[in-house]
């Protein structure tokens, strides 16, 4: 909001660096902006096109757990507030259909599906990369099952999930029971469908389906025909059987109440990083502490090598988890995650305090995933000229820890190393310390000589 | 006749007040759980309202031109918008009012959504009648709004460190760099702090002398550098833009000096650890004593170990100090490079190197040998004549290690001149008298007081490069306040009234910004309007009500509560 209303910066979002040029004091940057299909100075961000559009998409702010359509925002209060058309969705976009619906509710006449990526050209003096990171895939741990166990799930998923403005509302239901709820739609349809079946030939018999099938049972009526309306009767009964069963459960479903998480997924792991993700122990104890806060009775464990509470406040913030929320700290490798039946995870693992190999069932397990350099790092990097370390971040020198490997081109947060916010926003400003020593002179002649 | 009745009095209601109200949709937050057309209908009849409007998002720039126009063609002189947070929004609208010539403090903002329309999502029907309630309070309060004007004061562009560490001269060496002139101030007789102690320095192997030395050399070279050696703050007063200070230097005249803005960056220290673990200070000794004698030849120990968590991470000093677990797996690489046979042992509980390079060190000291063992913190290890015994959670047995040295890793903790500076300069401390920053998350190097910020380990310990980033970082933070053409403040603050103050000092007690001063000789308490920040304590303290906010007056609050509660 304040970097968004400041008059001395111009925000181009969804945009990308295409090419720099020049060096240090001087530098020409192309930068290509992405059509929206939406024209920025004339949307409001009312939201009418995506409450109107017909084509539902991913939602991917809510990493998938919830839908979004083909016009759509980011999330509620990202700057800037215009809206943008994913063509890949968008049945303007695509062969042979026609649409339209946006243009037509948009009062303000924004819609543009003529709109192209623009190039523009920028005079820089200084270069801040913050690119931040990705976080590692989980399905690359195939033991630990994400993606096949639906009651695994990443530390950022349940961060969606703990959200009151989240897919459950701040309700921690366990995947498997959200995807129960979800089918019974389904179901109920295919269930509908089937039935009405029943409507042709109540009509051409003259009695009710009921009183057909009690007849047919008694072996009054014979034919193939018959048969064939007998198996319809039995595949809704079928269906209408699941359908009751499932509504049953769904209806008992209860909140995950023993959650496990589960460290280093993806990090000091010489398969995937070698690196320690720096900020994962601290959210799996604040995501833990907010779950026993959501549900006084829950019981969380953190299965982990070290605990890394190495922050001002951290130390005596696991300690509070573990006197008020009653955090558990197994100090632990997790080797394997299995399912029992109705998809309760259990973790297996290696207590190496009490030299045992154990089990543990748990309703949910939430797997604190690697930070990892972003996946279009390596490409900005050959663009803008600068090397990165071996384990893809951008290389720096202890001494100058905001210099890059070039002149006047500086990087702060986690595109440099994993760090958590409070580093992170130091080294913000330190970033642009460098770049002001820079712009007001002085600096340039030191490097320079 | 109580008091308010009085403020009544005093301040007859005018007759030409016209207040226009603008209800916002904000797409379908807050008209999608509640009837904006009925609250906008509701807004219109009530008194002294001339216009009432709903639009889709009244921040939008249509929305915006809405408030323009109708503050032209109706001529209103009151502004009420209903929608989401002041604190995201009320800046937004007040500009617009100004734009429109109308005072900025003649607006007033009713948030229908956060405190509303979110909160009622299940209730239609009573969140539009709370939305009614809460825009009549908005018109209510609106009604008896008086102008002000912003106050500006005076900036002085010059910047005071404090400390001549690694921070304090990555800072000092940022502002000078920007143009802006910097006194830097160091209670030693040389600059580097720390750092002058030191070995080596991870990852890269650089001297730590020679590192820091260079860095000397380069800032106390600049011109816009005024540098004071053996020197001490004695003396701070003022607000920001114009802190006047007092430095002693040793044996000279205390020397005024006025700044605009200070870094706070005088460091930590290491714990001593008194008889802890045997502690001796010939065979069983520090890590930063280690680090002393590795600066001043090879050692001859063929077997060392470590022991981390020594006075920290315990019942006296609960806090992990961030950096011992990375010197100590450091000072192993460098005892083994130095000599491949030495034998290093680190006893630890967490080993805390978080990061990719450190934990690249973690696992470059294991390829050379060094050995890691946990030990948990109910049996710590016991260090005796020869050897250190601990109990192996691994193999649950207890382990004997020999040794000619043990290096005892000890916490990083305030200085013991960090007291004194935090009472002289009115700035918070932790309960581990570490500076503390306005916001742990989003303002690590600010101080909630305006104009001073702080860096490096006196905020928490840090490594060098954490250090020197947070001193460049605290200095760009400065320089934010110090490029600004003009210092302007919201009129938001208290008054105390001569006439009534009874010099009480209830206020004074209960300021957190020690903006309310004392004036003996007129017994009667004061307001710094600078520094106030509006919170408003003092006005809720005041027996005579003679401190009063302004914005938030008597008058205007009970006029508020009124409209609810006489509905």
């Amino acid at each position: 909001m304040d970097v968004g209303r400041h008059p001395n910066i111009r925000l181009l979002a969804y945009s990308e660096v295409e090419k720099v040029e020049g060096e240090l004091g001087s530098f020409q940057v192309t930068v290509r902006k992405k059509a929206r299909y939406v024209d920025e100075a004339k949307c409001t961000g009312c939201g009418a096109c995506a409450e109107k559009c017909p084509t539902a998409t991913v939602d991917s702010y809510n990493l998938g757990l919830a839908k979004a359509k083909a016009i759509y925002r980011y999330f509620a209060q990202g700057i800037p507030s215009t809206y943008t058309i994913d063509s890949r969705y968008c049945r303007n976009f695509q062969e042979g259909k026609k649409c339209g619906v946006c243009a037509k509710v948009c009062q303000a006449g924004a819609i543009d599906y003529k709109q192209q990526d623009q190039l523009i050209q920028l005079e820089i003096g200084a270069i801040i990369l913050a690119t931040g990171y990705d976080v590692f895939d989980a399905r690359r741990i195939e033991e630990y099952g994400y993606g096949r166990l639906p009651n695994v799930v990443t530390s950022l998923e349940l961060e969606r999930f703990l959200s009151a403005s989240g897919p459950t509302h701040g309700h921690l239901y366990r995947p498997s029971d959200l995807a129960l709820q979800a089918s019974l739609p389904e179901l109920e349809k295919s269930c509908k469908k089937s039935a009405k079946g029943f409507e042709k030939y109540e009509k051409e018999l003259g009695q009710t389906w009921q009183d057909f099938y009690a007849a047919y049972q008694r072996g009054e009526l014979k034919g193939a025909e018959y048969d064939e309306w007998a198996e319809q009767v039995r595949l809704w009964q079928r269906l209408s059987d699941e359908l009751e069963k499932k509504k049953e459960q769904a209806a008992s479903r209860q909140t995950a109440h023993r959650i496990a998480f589960i460290q280093c997924v993806g990090s000091r792991d010489i398969r995937f990083n070698r690196h320690c993700s720096g900020f994962c122990c601290m959210h799996s104890i604040k995501e833990a502490i907010i779950a026993r806060e959501h549900d006084p009775e829950a019981e969380v464990f953190v299965f982990g090598m070290d605990i890394r509470a190495v922050g001002k406040g951290f130390e005596e913030y696991r300690n509070r988890g573990a006197r008020e929320a009653k955090v558990n700290y197994i100090r632990s490798r997790v080797a394997e995650i299995t399912e029992e039946r109705d998809h309760t995870p259990v973790v297996w693992y290696e207590d190496t305090k009490e030299r045992q190999v154990c089990t543990m069932a748990v309703d949910m397990v939430v797997l604190a995933v690697a930070c990892e350099a972003p996946a279009g790092l390596k490409r900005l990097a050959e663009i803008v000229g600068i090397e990165l370390s071996d384990f893809g971040f951008v290389k720096t020198r202890f001494s100058e820890p905001l210099d890059t490997t070039r002149s006047g081109v500086f990087v702060c947060g986690c595109a440099q190393s994993p760090m958590d916010i409070p580093e992170s926003v130091a080294q913000a400003s330190s970033a642009a310390a460098r770049a002001a020593q820079i712009l007001t002179g002085a600096e340039t002649l030191r490097l320079a000589s | 006749m109580s008091s308010a009745q009085c403020l009544e009095i005093d301040h007859p209601a005018p007759e030409d007040i016209r207040v226009g109200v603008f209800i916002c949709h904000c797409g379908s937050n807050i008209a999608g759980y509640l009837d904006c057309e009925a609250v906008t209908r509701n807004a219109a009849a009530l008194p002294r309202v001339v216009y009432a409007k709903n639009n889709l998002y009244t921040c939008s720039e249509a929305g915006l031109a809405e408030i323009r126009n109708a503050i032209a063609e109706h001529k209103l002189n009151r502004v009420v918008v209903a929608s989401c947070s002041p604190r995201t929004h009320q800046p937004l609208f007040c500009s617009t009012c100004a734009q429109a010539g109308l005072n900025p403090y003649l607006f007033e903002m009713v948030n229908i959504r956060d405190q509303c329309s979110w909160v009622h999502m299940q209730d239609r029907e009573r969140a539009t009648s709370k939305a009614m309630d809460l825009v009549r309070m908005g018109v209510a309060k609106a009604i008896f709004l008086e102008a002000q004007r912003d106050i500006e004061s005076s900036l002085v562009r010059k910047a005071l460190v404090i400390g001549g560490g690694i921070a304090g001269l990555s800072a000092a060496e940022a502002f000078a760099d920007m143009g802006i002139e910097v006194l830097l101030i160091e209670k030693e007789a040389q600059y580097g702090g720390l750092l002058q102690h030191l070995y080596r320095l991870a990852p890269e192997g650089v001297h730590a002398k020679e590192l820091i030395e260079g860095i000397v050399q380069r800032v106390t070279a600049k011109p816009q550098v005024r540098g004071f050696l053996s020197a001490q703050v004695v003396a701070v007063d003022g607000v920001i833009g114009s802190y006047r200070i007092s430095i002693q230097q040793a044996d000279r005249d205390v020397l005024q000096e006025t700044v605009g803005c200070i870094v706070v960056a005088t460091g930590a220290v290491p714990f001593q650890p008194d008889s802890r673990y045997g502690y001796n200070g010939r065979s069983v000794i520090t890590q930063a004593e280690l680090e002393e004698k590795l600066a001043a030849g090879p050692l001859d120990a063929k077997r060392v170990v470590m022991i981390q968590c020594v006075g920290a991470r315990v019942p006296e000093r609960e806090y992990c100090a961030r950096i011992c677990c990375l010197t100590a797996v450091k000072n192993a690489l460098y005892l083994k490079e130095a000599n491949p046979v030495v034998q290093v042992h680190i006893l630890y509980r967490d080993i805390q190197m978080y990061g990719a390079e450190n934990e690249r060190m973690l696992w470059q000291s294991r390829g050379r040998g060094v050995r890691f063992d946990v030990y948990d913190e109910q049996r710590p290890p016991q260090v005796g004549e020869s050897a250190v015994e601990f109990y192996q959670p691994l193999t649950g047995e207890m382990q004997m290690l020999p040794y000619d040295l043990v290096v005892l890793s000890t916490p990083l903790v305030a200085s013991s001149g960090a007291r004194s500076l935090a009472r002289l300069m009115r700035i918070p401390m932790d309960q581990n008298d570490f500076f503390m920053e306005a916001h742990a998350k989003l303002r690590p190097l600010d101080f909630a007081t305006d104009g001073i910020f702080l860096s490096g380990s006196a905020r928490y310990p840090a490594t060098v490069a954490e250090a020197r980033a947070q001193g460049l970082g605290a200095a760009a933070r400065a320089a934010t306040v110090l490029f600004k053409e003009k210092l302007v403040t919201s009129a938001l603050v208290a008054e105390i009234n001569p006439e009534t103050c009874v010099g009480c000092q209830g206020c004074l007690a209960v300021c957190p910004y020690g903006a309310i001063g004392y004036i003996p000789e007129r017994g009667i308490c004061e307001v710094n309007t600078i520094l106030c920040k509006g919170c408003g304590n003092c006005a809720s303290t005041c027996p005579s009500q003679s401190a009063v906010l302004k914005g938030f007056t008597p008058k205007q609050l009970l006029r508020q509560i009124r409209a609810v509660v006489n509905a």
